[in-house]
């Protein structure tokens, strides 16, 4: 039991108010209390605004994206706008955008996590969802863009009746590799982060049928010393392999584009462009999904506004250094001297039908991030919201800017041409948009959207050399 | 059917009670035994006695694995069994190799520790005999549970529970299990 003298010296030693850091949890009663509030939202009645969200999504997700998808592959990829000298479309836009969207989850679950931000905990579950469902939409678009999807087995090393095999030094086979081996980690590492808190929904669940669900998922998760023991060495583990594909991923997919002769693609700073591009348009996504999130489960009080402020900052920084990049990009056009490359750069902003795309990116990207630098700015949840959807829009013209920007005027005036989407490129998206937040929306009802063993284990109450953790005077040993 | 004893159950408030009724535990002597905690308690591992896990080994075997097999797969398929030039390029030349092989590394390391913290903890298994504790369920909320087992060379019926007793367990339950 809590020693109240303890305590009362513990207050007494206690750095002033403006020096403490934020705690974890506001206004936290305990450890069953904690357990009580993270399990309500999987355990309670499904909210209106669950369906009003779901049944789009789910519209989205189970009609328009089956139809575009399949219309796609039963006549061509000559239903999209793709065509000379554009062949790569909004497909490729759209990959890089979700696989950028995914980034951000990886970063703050993995890289937070060896850097032992406790505040990370609350928000690292619903990040990792969210990179898990955007790989998966993802991982979908090269995949059909080739067009024959039903030879997509030839990217496999498998033997096949032409004796041949794949060409393992390009990098869009590369890409292969780094977009399956993403999807399949990071849904490990989210599984795995899930197994204790399948045990604490096991103990809690009051059906049967909710019993046997968590039961088969939890594994037999009995949370003895000897399985922390391991879970934890597993779990460094995969958080340092996560944060290595974080730097990975992209830059493969940043490969593809500078290992290409094209003006505009052709610059060695592509992969590390690539990954903080992504990273940066993650947060937003963070920021897009948590601050509605938070307040309509009633978890206020778990993910705070210091969280959200710590967000806004990490969105800042990954802002700056993309602004850093825009910059020396144009700058490097000019000084290479090279006249393709300063005619694909002027054109971004300068030139015709797309300068509205390339303004759109500077005005938000580079503009309206600078509002984070504001204290008043990271604290007002409605702004935050429009500015991480801003983010979403401005890193989405990003894309569409380098891919279709540097393709539509390439080296022999003759070969010009423009690219516009069809519906069947836009339907897709949608889609996907759908199928994403339908997912999204079916995790956070169903699983433990909060990692709940986590939170309670960087509670002071979980430290047992804390006195709320139990911890005697004279026990420091 | 016949039911025996599986061991003796004991819960405690805080994470420092346990802590200190494990070292206690440990100082009587008893081997089999084990505390089951909401959240890994730091300063656990070293009461209990465990060194390193091998989960890391595990995952740096498979990783390693994988990398060398994806070195081995580029080499085979792309340098000798359909030699392909691309680009006046090598047929086969280590850093071509890199990025897939560190590629296939991680998803290795990934796989490893998975398997590997899975292995080890014996899991997945569908019935453990403290799960039909009505108690036990409260290890995953804020209870604190040292289990001794029953075929601990050590474990004595009453003299166990009374040592339970004194380093402050409440609540001291027998575990049963099935054959």
């Amino acid at each position: 039991m809590a020693d109240s003298v303890n305590i009362e010296e513990l207050k007494r030693l206690a750095p002033p108010a403006e020096l403490r850091r934020a705690p974890v949890v506001e206004g936290n009663q305990g450890l069953g209390w904690l357990t009580d509030k993270l399990s309500a939202f999987a355990e309670g009645k499904t909210p209106l605004w669950w369906w009003i969200l779901f049944l789009p999504a789910a519209f989205a997700a189970t009609v328009i994206f089956p139809v575009c998808l399949f219309y796609q592959v039963f006549t061509g990829v000559g239903v999209w706008g793709n065509n000379h000298p554009v062949m790569w479309g909004l497909d490729i836009v759209n990959f890089i955008w979700w696989v950028g969207v995914a980034h951000a989850g990886t970063l703050i679950s993995a890289l937070l996590f060896l850097t032992k931000q406790h505040w990370r905990t609350t928000i690292g579950r619903m990040a990792e969802a969210m990179t898990v469902f955007s790989v998966m939409m993802a991982g979908l678009y090269p995949a059909i863009h080739v067009g024959r999807a039903w030879f997509d087995w030839y990217m496999f090393p498998v033997p096949n009746s032409n004796g041949n095999w794949p060409q393992f030094k390009s990098p869009l086979m590369w890409d292969v590799f780094a977009v399956n081996t993403y999807l399949v980690v990071s849904t490990l590492f989210w599984f795995m982060g899930m197994i204790p808190d399948f045990a604490v929904l096991r103990d809690r669940a009051t059906t049967r049928i909710r019993k046997t669900i968590f039961s088969f998922l939890a594994m037999g998760w009995t949370g003895s010393a000897w399985q922390w023991h391991n879970y934890e060495k597993a779990y460094v583990v995969l958080s340092g392999l996560c944060t290595l594909l974080v730097f990975t991923v992209s830059s493969i997919v940043g490969l593809d584009f500078c290992t290409a002769q094209i003006a505009g693609w052709h610059a060695t700073i592509f992969p590390l462009y690539f990954v903080i591009g992504a990273v940066f348009c993650g947060f937003g996504m963070v920021l897009v999904i948590l601050i509605p999130l938070r307040k309509w489960c009633g978890l206020e009080n778990v993910i705070t506004k210091s969280h959200i402020d710590k967000v806004a900052k990490l969105t800042l920084v990954s802002g700056l250094i993309i602004d850093y990049i825009y910059l020396m990009e144009f700058f490097i056009a000019w000084y290479s001297g090279d006249s393709y490359e300063r005619w694909v750069f002027g054109h971004r902003l300068f030139g015709h039908t797309y300068w509205i795309l390339g303004w759109a990116l500077i005005v938000i990207n580079v503009g309206v991030t600078q509002l984070l630098w504001l204290k008043k700015v990271r604290s007002n949840l409605a702004l935050l919201f429009v500015i991480g959807l801003l983010i979403n829009c401005g890193m989405w013209c990003e894309r569409f800017v380098i891919v279709v920007g540097s393709l539509y005027q390439e080296f022999l005036p003759a070969n010009w041409g423009k690219y516009m989407p069809t519906m069947w490129d836009i339907g897709l998206y949608i889609g996907t948009l759908g199928a994403f937040f339908m997912l999204y929306l079916l995790f956070v009802k169903f699983l433990p959207m909060i990692a709940i063993s986590e939170v309670k284990g960087v509670m002071p109450e979980a430290d047992p050399h804390h006195p709320l953790g139990g911890a005697k005077k004279g026990d420091r040993s | 059917m016949s039911t025996k004893t599986y061991g003796l159950m004991a819960e405690f408030n805080s994470p420092a009670e346990v802590l200190h009724a494990a070292e206690k535990v440990r100082a009587a002597g008893y081997r089999r035994w084990d505390v089951f905690t909401p959240f890994p308690i730091h300063g656990i591992d070293q009461v209990m006695g465990y060194g390193n896990s091998l989960v890391g080994w595990v995952s740096l075997a498979m990783g390693a694995g994988a990398f060398a097999s994806v070195v081995g797969l580029i080499w085979f398929t792309n340098a000798f069994d359909y030699p392909l030039m691309v680009g006046g390029k090598p047929l086969f030349s280590v850093p071509m190799t890199f990025v897939p092989a560190y590629i296939m590394l991680i998803m290795g390391g990934a796989l490893g520790a998975l398997i590997g913290m899975l292995g080890i903890n014996q899991l997945p298994r569908l019935h453990h005999p403290l799960l039909g504790k009505k108690r036990f369920e409260n290890a995953s909320r804020d209870k604190f549970i040292i289990v001794i087992g029953a075929n601990d060379l050590k474990f004595s019926a009453t003299e166990t529970r009374q040592l339970l007793a004194t380093i402050g367990g409440a609540n001291i339950e027998t575990v049963e299990e099935t054959d």
